[in-house]
């Protein structure tokens, strides 16, 4: 018998994984949840039949999200995270003892619950004393915050679904009412690869270009999601990525990544020209 | 009770239509897509299950000009559904519907009374049959640039000057959701002779939701037109006209014949079919939801400031008697910007589209489909606004009403011989056609009307604004249609 999980990536490309057995299956308010157990990649753990997150290669995206802009702010105290309800940003924030406080805004409280009991080595920071969970939609949390929080981190799903609201205008910019003078909002940015990928990827990158003063795109590896390249959004009021990079202060830190390091911060902004392209046709 | 709800349970065209499916009959009658098989694109498109039902009248499937079987006893339950003595599936739209109510009770030459906040189709009705408007003078809220409902002492006023109407024509509720003292209405009609015609384009849950404001067919009205496609969920076209006892139905139907396609749809039929089932079995629960989403906006926009969302707070026991719950008509101007401005920003900068906006409001629109997320986004989307182009609202100009001078029936105006002539020349002529403003698409100029210098000015303004002006031979509206004089 073989068993697989398998996710189109477009209309005419699948992606599979074989599976040894189904950890866990339901129905949320929201969405479909889902935890499978493969030899290849570990535990992964599905939404609505999209991969979230694999036990081998989740390390990248969450050190992407998370050490990129914290190299960059200098004093990042106050940090809102939207999504994530998997807890791989909180892991790789609690590294950084100079936070105060740290708010987790998570619609669906059922994939905080299952990411616990199921994908331990990614769901191991909830415990934090600084941590803060709120179940809420992240689009009307961020509405009633204001010169706030120093770094924004949204960890969303894809642009359908319950994710949608985190790739709109009104959210761009009420994160940006929600941010101190000087705060930086990160975010997933989609694919520049497959077509409907691309697209979305573009208007996340107009929006947010029309909201903040300084809008960059970098990008990582990310094996098991479509195309395998993908990108993040730095969005930022007063910072600029590169020029204001902290590369000694991180250093220092000897925060054990197995993906970040301070040479690659600087070679994730280096884009391929056709992403290059993708991104001006839209800033205009 | 227990009776009735057994029939709302049943869908007799929807059921029909089904079985019909499953007996694989061999078309040789028109459409002659047959089942979409000619048509490949279009199967693909609308996929083929909805060709499969696109189908011509037929003994089984009965006929809508002549109603005996699987149509008739549909219209019948849902007449029950409505309240009504009886109630037609029209295909034609509302405004299909608001002409049989017109042609029904009025002839060439015969007034009927009417406020000037119609919908077109009811002035376009009267360029047909030849009946003559009388307006009402609506009462505006001077604050909100909006006309009101129909008072009673207005009403009764117009009735003294124009005894011999036969018909008073009401909106049940406008475009905004302000409902008129339609009980106080009837009576008064009724006791000068007079039918009662109700607009309820924007009023179909009145029928199916807890709580709501007074139905026509409860006023005791004597015809509505209902547009389910709008807040029942049926597909656009599809719309139900109802009559009260002292109607004769088989008459009317007759005057809807006059008009209608004799190919009625089956996909619009049978969406009205499903629709009211899902309405009299769901809709308490259905509008609840709907207008918990409206409270919470309201809550919310109020507490954001700036935006000011209609609320009972309103109601002054005439002009406005009540107000539909249901209705997110939010006022945009102490932002400092134009209902049509905000309109047009949430559609380029927020991919949001909202129903209208006009020059002090904007009204979004909210129904049984629904979504909290996309509340959710109308709600940031609408302080992220406020946060960017908040300023003072000096400088920002209302909408005024400006009464219609009727010199000569729709009718004859729009027969007559004419001449287009530059706007400013216009004034003092008489109009020849239609201009409407989008939004609200209320008319500005009807045919037969005196063309004043504060019309004109209102067009001016108007365009300037962005609203979009219709109804014209030239497309610009640089120049009117004017009845030749001398002729």
């Amino acid at each position: 018998m073989e068993l697989w999980y398998s996710e189109p990536h477009t209309k005419d490309v699948k992606f599979s994984i074989k599976v040894n057995k189904q950890l866990y299956s339901a129905q949320s308010e929201f969405q479909r949840i889902d935890v499978f157990e493969s030899a290849e990649f570990g535990r992964f753990l599905t939404l609505d039949g999209y991969m979230m997150l694999t036990e081998k290669d989740e390390f990248i995206y969450h050190e992407m999200l998370v050490h990129v802009p914290m190299a960059v702010h200098p004093n990042a105290k106050h940090i809102l995270v939207i999504g994530a309800g998997d807890g791989g940003i909180l892991r790789e924030l609690a590294h950084y003892d100079t936070i105060e406080h740290i708010d987790l805004v998570e619609i669906d409280a059922q994939v905080i619950e299952v990411c616990k009991q199921y994908l331990p080595q990614t769901a191991c920071g909830f415990a934090d004393s600084r941590v803060h969970i709120h179940i809420a939609d992240g689009l009307k949390y961020v509405r009633h915050a204001e010169n706030q929080y120093d770094l924004i981190i949204v960890d969303s799903t894809d642009p359908f679904g319950p994710g949608e609201g985190l790739f709109t205008k009104e959210f761009y910019g009420n994160c940006y009412s929600a941010l101190k003078a000087d705060g930086i909002m990160v975010n997933q940015h989609e694919s520049p690869f497959y077509a409907e990928d691309r697209l979305a990827m573009q208007r996340a990158h107009k929006r947010i270009v029309e909201s903040f003063p300084i809008s960059r795109v970098y990008q990582a590896h990310i094996p098991t999601y479509p195309s395998g390249h993908w990108l993040f959004g730095f969005a930022s009021k007063h910072y600029h990525p590169i020029n204001d990079q902290q590369a000694e202060r991180f250093k220092r830190l000897n925060i054990p990544t197995k993906y970040y390091n301070h040479q690659l911060h600087v070679g994730a902004f280096c884009l391929p020209n056709y992403v290059e392209e993708l991104l001006a046709d839209v800033e205009a | 009770m227990q009776q009735l709800v057994t029939m709302q349970h049943k869908a007799p065209l929807y059921e029909a239509l089904m079985d019909f499916k499953k007996q694989r009959i061999v078309p040789f009658d028109v459409p002659g897509h047959k089942r979409g098989r000619g048509n490949p694109e279009l199967a693909a498109f609308l996929g083929e299950h909805a060709l499969a039902v696109d189908v011509n009248s037929m003994k089984p499937l009965d006929n809508l000009c002549h109603p005996v079987s699987v149509i008739k006893e549909a219209e019948e339950i849902a007449a029950q559904a409505f309240g009504a003595h009886a109630a037609f599936f029209m295909v034609g739209g509302t405004t299909s519907a608001v002409q049989a109510m017109v042609f029904s009770t009025t002839k060439q030459g015969d007034e009927i009374i009417l406020p000037r906040n119609v919908h077109r189709s009811v002035l376009n009705a009267l360029v047909l049959n030849g009946a003559i408007p009388v307006y009402v003078n609506p009462e505006a809220n001077e604050e909100l640039g909006i006309a009101l409902g129909m008072s009673i002492a207005q009403l009764e006023r117009a009735i003294t000057e124009h005894p011999n109407a036969k018909a008073v024509f009401v909106n049940n509720p406008t475009y905004y959701g302000i409902c008129s003292d339609l009980k106080g209405i009837v009576d008064v009609a009724h006791k000068a002779g007079m039918k009662v015609l109700a607009d309820e384009a924007h009023g179909t849950h009145f029928y199916f939701g807890k709580n709501m404001p007074m139905t026509a067919m409860n006023a005791g009205a004597d015809m509505a037109a209902v547009s389910m496609h709008k807040s029942g969920g049926s597909l656009t076209q599809s719309s139900f006209l109802l009559m009260g006892p002292d109607m004769n139905a088989d008459y009317v139907r007759q005057v809807v014949n006059l008009t209608q396609t004799t190919s009625a749809s089956y996909l619009l039929m049978a969406s009205l079919d499903l629709s009211r089932r899902n309405l009299a079995l769901n809709g308490h629960a259905i509008f609840e939801q709907v207008v918990d989403y409206t409270n919470y906006v309201r809550n919310e926009l109020h507490t954001i400031g700036g935006y000011y969302v209609f609320g009972r707070d309103l109601i002054n026991g005439d002009s406005v008697y009540d107000l539909d719950p249901t209705k997110l008509s939010i006022h945009t101007l102490n932002v400092g910007l134009a209902g049509i401005e905000v309109y047009d920003i949430l559609r380029d900068d927020y991919d949001i589209q909202i129903e209208f906006g006009d020059l002090g409001n904007i009204l979004a629109y909210l129904s049984v489909g629904d979504r909290e997320r996309d509340i959710e986004r109308l709600v940031g989307a609408l302080a992220d606004i406020k946060r960017r182009f908040e300023r003072s609202k000096k400088g920002m100009l209302t909408q005024e009403y400006i009464e219609p001078l009727v010199a000569i029936s729709p009718q004859q105006a729009f027969y007559a011989q004419k001449e287009l002539v530059p706007l400013q020349a216009a004034v003092g002529r008489t109009c020849g056609e239609f201009v409407m403003c989008y939004p609200p698409g209320i008319p500005i100029l009807g045919p037969g009307e005196v063309v004043t210098n504060a019309i004109v000015n209102y067009i001016a303004y108007a365009k300037e604004k962005g609203c979009q002006l219709t109804g014209t031979e030239d497309l610009h509206v640089e120049k009117l249609n004017v009845v030749k004089e001398g002729v």
